[in-house]
């Protein structure tokens, strides 16, 4: 029989899973729909905690991919039938895969920030998204705004597009605290002179390491933190932006002129793992990520026998976490291939 | 009695224990969705009503549910009923409906 794997997205999770079901010696076809494989941490520069730069990870992962994985780049899955021995996967160039099993890793996309009008996210020049400021770190530009000028004054703006129930998604998505905190920190080392502010409702510095970077920020940066959720945001004539929030541990309505507004935009479902949901029918939870067979027993798990699941296709995650997740579905999908063999 | 210059101060601690529930019940019971606030500030950040006057919505309604409502009749006159904050609140409090229950908790309980 057919022993082979398709792992479906090539991100942190894909790319992890595929190099630890390849170093047990199980055959892996990895499908990427990007030209390149690595998902969203291509895109980042330096990660938190540590500030390792994200090509590390992704050079990592890379050494990892030995001749048992079959990469197929820019492709998609257009349809998947279940058959007696598996799953037959047609891809978009009419390739045919036969598959004893396989594995979901198609992540997350990112929030899109203009749904949130009133912070005038693709209205007013100078109001960009987290994502898009790693892209310029990234590049080595300048941090400057529309003008072409140093901002003497930056405003991080946190929970764009999580934890609101008018834009539909209540989850919070876990990252983007650390992320604001980091790239805060950064704008500091770039522009000492330069003004940071981080308008926040909790700051969620849940992992090892997060709650030093936040320290780090007020001690040696000294970053702003003002507890209030921005309610708007507005342009002035000379394209800086004013914005408005209540200081929450004030009581006060407080207005604030600034250069740069990042929005610190969340994870959603990615439409990519929608079209894999309905070709399947698969579950989903309340947040429209995919739900696993038991959040405790089954995570990589999912209600149909073959499909796995792991990343961020279940959910906002971290690397460190995506990367456990990734090792731990290639052991449950191992462990389902030697029972296919034995059983 | 010596004279030391000051007076004993009104103890200003919300003595959870003593407070006067009444309006926080009734409250609630027009208005669970109170419950759902995190106390963000966006209904207040956004109160035109707050941006000239002292008031300050959240702070309000965040106050009735601890049984503070000693100036709660003089301060709700202030909003003006437009509705604003209800369209930002993130957790869909419907504050139109508390404000509306607030003034008829007043009227009811004084
Ligand atoms: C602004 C920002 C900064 C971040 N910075 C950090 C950081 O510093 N440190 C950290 O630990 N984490 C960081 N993260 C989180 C990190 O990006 C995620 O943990 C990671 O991307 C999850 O990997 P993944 O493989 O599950 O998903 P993804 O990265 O989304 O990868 C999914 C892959 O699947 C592909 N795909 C999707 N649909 C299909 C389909 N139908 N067919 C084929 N392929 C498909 C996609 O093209 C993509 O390559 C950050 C997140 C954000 C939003
Ligand atoms: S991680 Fe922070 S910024 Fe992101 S949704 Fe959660 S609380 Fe908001
Ligand atoms: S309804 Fe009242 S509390 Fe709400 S924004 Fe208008 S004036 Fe302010
Ligand atoms: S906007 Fe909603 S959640 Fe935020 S403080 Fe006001 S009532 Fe509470």
């Amino acid at each position: 029989m057919n022993k082979q794997v398709v792992v479906i997205g090539a991100g942190v999770a894909g790319l992890t899973v595929a190099g630890a079901l390849a170093e047990q010696n199980i055959k892996v076809i990895l499908i990427e729909k990007e030209a390149q494989t690595g998902g969203h941490v291509r895109n980042w520069d330096r990660l938190f905690p540590s500030r390792r730069h994200g090509s590390e990870v992704m050079d990592f992962l890379d050494s990892n991919l030995t001749k048992q994985v079959d990469i197929r780049r820019g492709v998609t899955v257009s349809s998947i039938v279940r058959t007696q021995n598996g799953f037959k996967v047609t891809l978009a160039n009419d390739d045919e895969i036969d598959a004893a099993c396989l594995i979901l890793s198609t992540g997350f996309q990112l929030f899109n920030a203009a749904k949130k009008e009133e912070y005038g996210y693709g209205i007013y020049d100078n109001v960009i998204t987290s994502a898009e400021l790693e892209s310029i770190f990234k590049s080595g530009k300048e941090i400057a705004t529309k003008n072409g000028k140093n901002p003497e004054r930056v405003a991080f703006i946190h929970c764009v597009g999580s934890r609101d129930e008018k834009v539909g998604n209540l989850y919070c998505s876990k990252v983007c605290c650390v992320t604001g905190v980091k790239q805060a920190i950064e704008i500091k080392e770039i522009l000492p002179h330069c003004e940071v502010f981080s308008f926040y409702m909790d700051l969620r510095m849940y992992d090892r390491n997060f709650e030093e970077l936040y320290y780090e920020a007020q001690q040696k940066w000294g970053v702003n933190f003002i507890r209030g959720r921005l309610s708007e945001c507005a342009e002035n004539p000379d394209h800086t932006l004013i914005i408005k929030t209540e200081d929450t541990l004030t009581g006060k309505p407080l207005k604030m002129t600034v250069d740069l507004v990042v929005l610190l935009v969340g994870f959603t479902p990615s439409a990519g793992t929608g079209e894999i949901v309905k070709m399947l029918g698969l579950k989903t939870g309340q947040d429209g990520f995919i739900a696993s067979a038991d959040e405790h027993f089954l995570d990589n798990n999912t209600d149909i026998p073959g499909v796995f699941v792991t990343g961020a296709v279940k959910g906002p995650a971290c690397i460190v976490n995506t990367i456990a997740d990734a090792r731990a579905t290639a052991q449950q999908a191992a462990k389902y291939l030697f029972t296919l063999k034995t059983g | 009695m010596k004279d030391f210059g000051y007076s004993v101060l009104k103890d200003e601690t919300i003595d959870y224990d003593r407070q006067d529930m009444r309006i926080a019940k009734y409250v609630l019971l027009q208005e669970p969705s109170i419950q759902l606030c995190i106390g963000c500030g966006s209904c207040s950040g956004t109160c035109a009503a707050g941006h000239f006057t002292e008031f300050n919505i959240r702070r309000v309604h965040t106050l009735i549910r601890r049984g503070e409502t000693r100036l709660l009749k003089k301060e709700i006159q202030k909003c003006m009923f437009c509705g604003k904050c209800q369209l930002v609140c993130p957790r869909g409090v419907n504050l139109r409906n508390l404000i509306l229950s607030i003034n008829k908790a007043i009227e009811q309980i004084g």
